[in-house]
């Protein structure tokens, strides 16, 4: 694979559960060290694409390739370079955050793991808190700590599922700063699910609209407030939602 | 990526991480063990006075109660190893990593083992202190009766585990319950004999019969029987691959219909 191919190739991805396309058709790219967002509400099928982009659930067509390998039939061979953290998944709460990040440095076959836990523990501020259970820790420590589990491999692709969900302006800001840091630093490429407009509009190159299982829009999120006639990127994830505007335009033309 | 006994010493860390920072998990470990020990202990020496054949064979019931419980806890370790991480909402960080579900099987398995012997050893030394009866008498043969009852009771562990992430929260019962279905058939306190001729062929399909008829003709006829003993253990691989093969099953079954980001919610 050369270094100029796409990190992820998503093509004509379908997951049907029952009588309900979950996700119903999409298509995109992630360049490498690229961020990409993907943005719709509840329901859209944010959740269910990244569980295929780790190979979590299998398609019902299509395909998801990620560093050139099918995550439906290979997933195997590339886990290894990827990680993932989300607010839905729990780390062992009986753990210390050092077990924690432990067992998951092994896992991934993490070389000099005493060394990394102690760089992450200071980059995420988490020295207080490594010997803590993790079930006993703040929202935006626990945010920490996930994140510290998804970075203990220093993945060329990362995975968040609403990175910055509960927590402060403030943590918020550093999160995002840090992800900054990370992909600038490691020429990581980032995809991420959020509800956080302000978050996307700092953090994507592309921004992915979806809405009941479609991609409905995808660009640059400067260039999809200035095509929708706004001034941040909510107000165009609203007129999607809601079906008004420059989105019931293009809503119109696609019947 | 091939197999990597690394992850699967990584995923037994996470369990024993688990155990050794909880006494009262520990003691429930062995607690169990013992108590049950001590009735049958009790329930034996009652017997003694009454029976001359028991007279004769007085550790049969404290053997068995100690073997049954190497079953139901080779079982239930395993099963609770999984059941710990559906708890914790763990298992898609865990399947997003490069763990396999073949190496989680063997993590559980070994982290079962030391379950097991954490149970297990305490209550055989105190029969010895109490009854002044010890499983240990029953020589190596104690060994080939061990991993004959343990390997079953993964392979049935394996197996629930598998139903769990397929049924979820509704199949967590079949955890403390599967092995006790399983009992009469297993003739743990009873010869196969005594079992209905129909029934006889059942309980000759499954590995513990072949364990605990093997103990009574150690404890009473003081005689070990290889065949019996190998064709136990023979039954067990074959069990043994069924219960990866229902495991991996219905992992395969949980990636095709998003179950694994469902389990513990």
């Amino acid at each position: 694979m050369s270094a100029e191919s796409p990190a992820i190739v998503v093509a004509d991805l379908v997951k049907r559960y029952d009588q309900v396309n979950a996700v119903d058709g999409i298509s995109f790219t992630v360049p490498r060290g690229s961020v990409t967002a993907l943005l719709g509400g509840n329901g859209a099928g944010k959740t269910t694409t990244i569980a295929m982009m780790l190979g979590l659930l299998v398609p019902t067509s299509g395909s998801v390739t990620v560093l050139g390998h099918d995550m439906a039939r290979h997933r195997a061979r590339v886990l290894g370079r990827m990680n993932f953290s989300s607010p839905y998944v729990d780390l062992p709460h009986r753990l210390t955050v050092r077990e924690n990040l432990k067992v998951f440095g092994r896992l991934y076959g993490v070389r000099d793991l005493k060394t990394r836990i102690a760089a992450l523990a200071d980059t995420l501020e988490l020295d207080g808190v490594l010997d803590r259970p993790a079930g006993k820790l703040s929202a935006g420590q626990k945010t920490r700590v996930a994140l510290a589990k998804a970075l203990i491999n220093e993945p060329e692709v990362l995975l968040l599922d609403e990175p910055t969900a509960s927590l402060d302006p403030d943590t918020g800001d550093w999160v995002r700063s840090l992800l900054e840091g990370y992909r600038k630093g490691n020429g990581a490429t980032i995809l991420l699910a959020s509800h956080n407009m302000a978050e996307v509009e700092r953090l994507a190159d592309q921004a992915l609209m979806m809405k009941q299982g479609r991609i409905v829009d995808r660009g640059a999120p400067a260039q999809l407030i200035a095509s929708y006639g706004r001034t941040n990127l909510e107000d165009v994830f609203l007129d999607i939602a809601r079906n008004r505007g420059h989105a019931a335009e293009i809503a119109g033309a696609a019947s | 990526m091939g197999f990597s006994p690394g992850r699967v010493v990584a995923l037994m860390g996470r369990y024993w991480y688990v155990l050794k920072g909880s006494v009262p998990r520990l003691l429930d470990i062995a607690y169990w063990p013992t108590v049950q020990m001590i009735v049958w202990g009790f329930m034996s020496m009652y017997l003694r006075e009454q029976s001359g054949l028991i007279a004769g064979a007085f550790g049969l019931l404290i053997a068995a109660v100690l073997l049954w419980d190497v079953l139901f806890r080779g079982q239930l370790g395993l099963a609770l190893c999984f059941l710990e991480d559906v708890w914790s909402r763990n298992l898609a960080n865990l399947f997003v990593s490069p763990l396999r579900p073949s190496e989680m099987g063997l993590a559980m398995i070994a982290m079962s083992l030391v379950r097991t012997l954490i149970g297990i050893v305490p209550a055989s030394i105190l029969a010895i202190w109490f009854f002044g009866f010890s499983v240990y008498s029953l020589g190596l043969a104690l060994v080939g009766f061990f991993f004959t009852l343990i390997m079953f009771g993964w392979a049935i562990g394996l197996a629930v585990s598998g139903l769990i992430l397929r049924w979820g929260a509704g199949a967590e019962n079949l955890a403390w319950g599967v092995m006790f279905a399983i009992m009469p058939l297993a003739a743990v306190y009873y010869p196969v004999t005594v079992l209905p001729g129909w029934l006889q062929p059942v309980a000759w399909a499954m590995p513990p019969a072949y364990a605990f008829e093997g103990m009574r003709m150690v404890l009473i006829h003081h005689q070990v029987d290889a065949g019996l003993m190998a064709r136990g253990l023979a039954l067990d691989i074959v069990y043994l691959g069924l219960g990866f093969l229902v495991f991996i099953r219905c992992f395969e079954l949980a990636r095709r219909r998003g179950l694994i980001l469902q389990q513990g919610e």
